[in-house]
């Protein structure tokens, strides 16, 4: 009886499969657990082992063919068996897998012709009007099907919104406590879940990835590519645990809006050189303390900037609390100066040198990160012109400052005169939550935050 | 079409037929072969009467309970005939429910022997070499069974020794059985016969009764059958079988070579009844329910290229021998547990695989099904259950596990419904709460196990059955108390 020989999911993370060499040609009697062909999957050159036994009665992929997991490769069966049904099949399932690809899906969509599978010869008819679905009761290969133990094809795991893969709890104890991200895997479970051997082949595939006793042939990894780049996973500390949830929280239920305006920095730049130079001790303070405090001033004149959104009502903070947010090797993290409208920029400055200085040594607690009423975020020393950034919760809103760049500008004088001059400019967006701050007062305060930064003296109004 | 069937299945029993109509579910023209009644084993002398005459049993012993009642009764009108009776009705209604399946989903019966021809071909005769009709098929799939395995010296006469069909068709109480097998069957007629008043003496060659259950279940049970009368030589053999001048059966056992019993009886001469002497039982009837063999005998499936092991047949990956397209599921498999609910997933695993050869469906997600997910239930009162690994293996192969139970008296419906015999217990990973294993020993175990089975199969750990709210008062709440046993957070311990 003649038997469809799909691509198997040779590695746990393989979605398609080049057909490296065929081990034997039509006609061949096959064993059952021969080595049918070499196939090179994303990672390494596998052997393919039939679980069937027969004549190789065609091979549908030519070496060098690439097709996905479940495609049919070969057919194995009695000589002169009617494989045409088979054939035909997995035409058909070809079809219907191009007719279900994103982008083509719509049945009146005049997109370009999907290209033909590699796997199956068959003339294009361009007058075709749409992609035919599969007859009724036949399934087409290929389709989400569930994967099996050895023999199936795995799909690629639905995403759910949050972007992790359904998988079994029993599955993700174990990546959580192997450190593995459960994205760079492959579901074979039902409906694509990953499940607990997921885990353990995907965590072969490293060992045998890396491990010097590769055998040649059967594991023999694809010449390196010199980019300097590995595939790894890597365990992820409790504070990026906790930096990551609250971000997509706060990115996927705080609905953010955005208020780019560009600053003149001349003044500000004068009063910082101008106060550190006068210092004897050669102490000097930065500009994000400059920045924090004068955030801070503008920020009391605009209460609902330094709120937070509670569901049924809106809580505002009698002190503002402004997180810098300082990148670490182990991630993003946000210390905060407490009540920067009271204390003065020097205080600031030595709270922050505290707070970074304990960050960059991961000795920081909770207290010092958490509770920001407002936060900045500084990329400027990276050359980065600008940028938006997602708000820190509980804080309603997050300024993104991007470098200080000498630009020309146009001025205009007392007499309404227009020259070009060149200015030291920052551009600053401030996100915004806008189930707590409306656009007019977001975009009143960066009024008054572009006038203190643009000439602080006037904070002191 | 090539051959007059895509499929077809050699047996009705719960392998074949259910495997004929998922065949046709799935678009094969399918047919069936059998020689006897649709069902097979299981249905008609095997899993279902079996079941009915437990159910009158369970309504015999609650009598007692009555008494508590001020309930007065008397069983001198009972008739054991009509309970056997009864059993019957139940078997041969279910049969013809199977006729009623195969007919509505088209499955062609096709009664008489099969004798195959040929890879594809077989000859349907009437028993006797008459030839009744010749079909053939694109994949034949041998779902035989098999029958009470018979050891000599103690033949089935179906009068005196007995085999499971024996007992089933017995009309008359007898007043003394010996029962020579502690597994399943051998508990399960120990108990529906002790419920109705007699003598029972249970023989098991192996330390233990139900040996391939969990040892404290297996110790457990026994206390329960004890404590009703029932008494067990266990590590003890038969050696032979006679009869006294009275007629009486005398069966005489002996310590099994290399039990426990043999090694006490050799390190202290003063051991009583487990002395290296024989010892002779008696009684009026022997049910031998040592096990099953395999009905491959009459196939002549060597000639075919299949091979067997030990009367087995060996298999591939989908039950597929060594003769290409004849498949081979139910008790006739090699290595696998001889069980109803096995050979029904093994058959429907082979049609769905023969439909995806035909083109029509997916390629089954499995080769073989997982040894790991069969329950085995035993349904004596208290009833056990059980699945996935026991503690004796795990112990044996050096696996970390951690072991919890949660007593039935500790669960308020068990208790206030009368039922406070046994436990739940649990094997898990302690790294990650994985369920390796569970067993249940108590009332509605045989049920009660398959939401420790399904967690355990979809990898929910006991953390999630333990998040789960049970219905109070339900014996369900042992399964959770389990869990959270598990998790060492027991509430009511």
């Amino acid at each position: 009886m003649a038997i469809p020989v799909p691509m198997l999911a040779l590695s746990p993370t393989m979605t398609e499969g080049t057909i490296a060499a065929w081990k034997f040609k039509e006609g061949d009697e096959i064993k059952r657990g021969a080595v049918l062909c070499e196939v090179e999957t994303d990672k390494a050159t596998m052997d393919y082992e039939v679980s069937s036994q027969g004549t190789l009665l065609k091979i549908v992929v030519p070496a060098g063919g690439s097709v996905k997991i479940g495609d049919l490769i070969a057919v194995i069966g009695n000589p002169g068996e009617d494989i045409s049904a088979i054939l035909a099949q997995a035409s058909q399932a070809a079809k219907a897998d191009q007719s279900s690809k994103p982008g083509n899906t719509s049945e009146a969509s005049p997109g370009p012709a999907p290209v033909q599978q590699a796997t199956v010869s068959q003339p294009q008819n361009p007058s075709a009007p749409a992609p035919q679905p599969p007859a009724p009761g036949i399934t087409p290969i290929g389709l989400s099907a569930p994967g099996s133990v050895e023999a199936s094809r795995s799909v690629s795991a639905p995403m759910y919104q949050s972007g992790v893969a359904p998988s079994s709890p029993l599955a993700r104890k174990l990546a959580q406590q192997a450190g593995i991200d459960l994205r760079q895997l492959q579901g074979s479970g039902p409906g694509g879940r990953i499940v607990k051997r997921d885990i353990h082949r995907y965590k072969e595939s490293l060992a045998a990835g890396t491990g010097p006793g590769a055998g040649p042939g059967t594991m023999a990894s694809r010449p390196a590519v010199q980019t300097g780049l590995e595939e790894r996973s890597v365990s992820v500390s409790r504070l990026r645990q906790t930096i990551a949830r609250r971000l997509g929280e706060s990115m996927r239920e705080a609905p953010h809006f955005y208020l780019r305006m560009a600053i003149d920095m001349e003044r500000l730049i004068n009063l910082r050189n101008s106060y550190n130079q006068s210092r004897k001790d050669a102490f000097t303070i930065s500009f994000n303390a400059i920045f924090m405090k004068l955030a801070a001033m503008a920020i009391t004149r605009h209460p609902q900037i330094n709120s937070t959104w509670l569901g049924d009502r809106i809580q505002f903070h009698s002190q503002i609390d402004v997180g810098l947010a300082v990148a670490l090797e182990e991630g993003l993290v946000a210390p905060v100066v407490r009540d920067c409208a009271q204390k003065g920029i020097e205080a600031i400055e030595l709270e922050l040198r505290d707070l970074i200085a304990r960050a960059k040594e991961g000795k920081l607690k909770p207290d010092d990160y958490e509770g920001a009423t407002f936060t900045i975020s500084n990329l400027g020393a990276w050359g980065v012109e600008e940028f938006t950034a997602i708000i820190n919760p509980p804080g309603s809103a997050i300024l993104a400052l991007g470098a200080i760049r000498k630009e020309a500008v146009i001025q205009t004088d007392a007499q309404g005169l227009e020259t070009i001059v060149i200015r030291p400019m920052l551009r600053a967006t401030l996100s915004s939550d806008h189930r707590a701050i409306d656009g007019a007062v977001a975009a009143a305060f960066m009024k008054d935050l572009v006038a203190f930064w643009e000439d602080p003296g006037r904070a002191l109004l | 079409m090539q051959f007059d069937y895509d499929i077809l299945f050699i047996g009705a029993g719960p392998a074949g037929y259910v495997g004929a109509i998922r065949s046709s579910q799935l678009g094969l023209k399918t047919a069936v072969v059998e020689g006897d009644k649709l069902g097979g084993v299981c249905l008609n002398i095997g899993c279902i009467p079996s079941k009915a005459l437990i159910e009158q049993a369970n309504r015999y012993s609650e009598l007692e309970e009555l008494k508590k009642l001020g309930i007065t009764f008397d069983t001198a009108g009972f008739d054991y005939s009509k309970v056997q009776g009864f059993s019957r009705t139940a078997a041969d209604r279910l049969s013809k429910g199977v006729d009623f399946l195969l007919k509505k989903n088209k499955v062609d019966v096709l009664s008489g022997m099969a004798q195959l021809i040929d890879k594809n071909t077989l000859v349907v005769n009437d028993g006797e070499g008459k030839e009744l009709k010749r079909v053939s098929a694109f994949a034949i799939v041998l779902a035989t069974g098999s029958r009470p395995r018979q050891i000599s010296g103690f033949e089935f006469d179906e009068q005196v020794v007995l085999s499971s069909t024996g007992i089933l068709m017995m009309k008359e109480l007898p007043k003394r059985l010996i029962i020579l097998g502690a597994g399943a069957i051998g508990m399960e007629f120990a108990y529906i016969m002790s419920s109705f008043g007699v003598q029972v003496e249970v023989v098991e060659m192996l330390e233990r009764i139900l040996p391939m259950e969990d040892e404290d279940v297996s110790s457990a049970l026994k206390t329960v059958f004890e404590k009703r009368g029932v008494r067990f030589y266990t590590g003890m053999k038969a050696l032979s079988l006679g009869r006294n001048e009275a007629g009486t059966l005398q069966l005489s056992i002996e310590p099994a070579q290399g039990s426990q019993q043999a090694l006490d009886a050799a390190a202290k001469d003063d051991s009583t009844q487990n002395s290296l002497e024989p010892l002779i039982l008696e009684g009026d009837k022997l049910l031998v329910s040592t096990g099953r063999s395999p009905n491959t005998d009459t196939l002549a499936l060597e000639t075919l290229g299949i091979k067997l092991d030990r009367d087995y047949v060996t298999v591939h990956d989908y039950y597929e021998t060594e003769a290409q397209s004849i498949f081979a599921v139910g008790d006739i498999v090699a290595g696998e547990p001889q069980l109803a609910h096995v050979a029904s997933a093994q058959a429907e695993l082979v049609a769905e695989r023969v439909a995806y050869i035909l083109g029509k469906g997916q390629n089954p997600r499995r080769t073989r099904i997982e040894k790991q997910f069969i329950p085995q239930a035993v349904y004596c009162e208290p009833q056990v259950a059980s699945f996935g690994s026991k503690e004796q293996e795990l112990r044996k192969n050096g696996i970390s596990y951690k072991s919890s139970a949660f007593p039935f008296r500790a669960i308020g419906k068990a208790v206030a419904t009368g039922h406070p015999e046994g436990f739940v217990k649990v094997l898990t990973d302690p790294s990650t709460g994985e369920i390796l294993g569970a067993s249940i020993l108590g009332s509605g175990a045989t049920e009660l196990i398959h939401e420790l089975l399904l967690a355990s199969q979809n990898e929910l750990t006991v953390e999630e059955i333990a998040d789960m709210i049970h219905a109070h008062p339900t014996l369900s709440e042992g399964v959770k108390e389990g869990a959270l046993s598990a998790l060492d957070r027991a509430i009511h311990v």
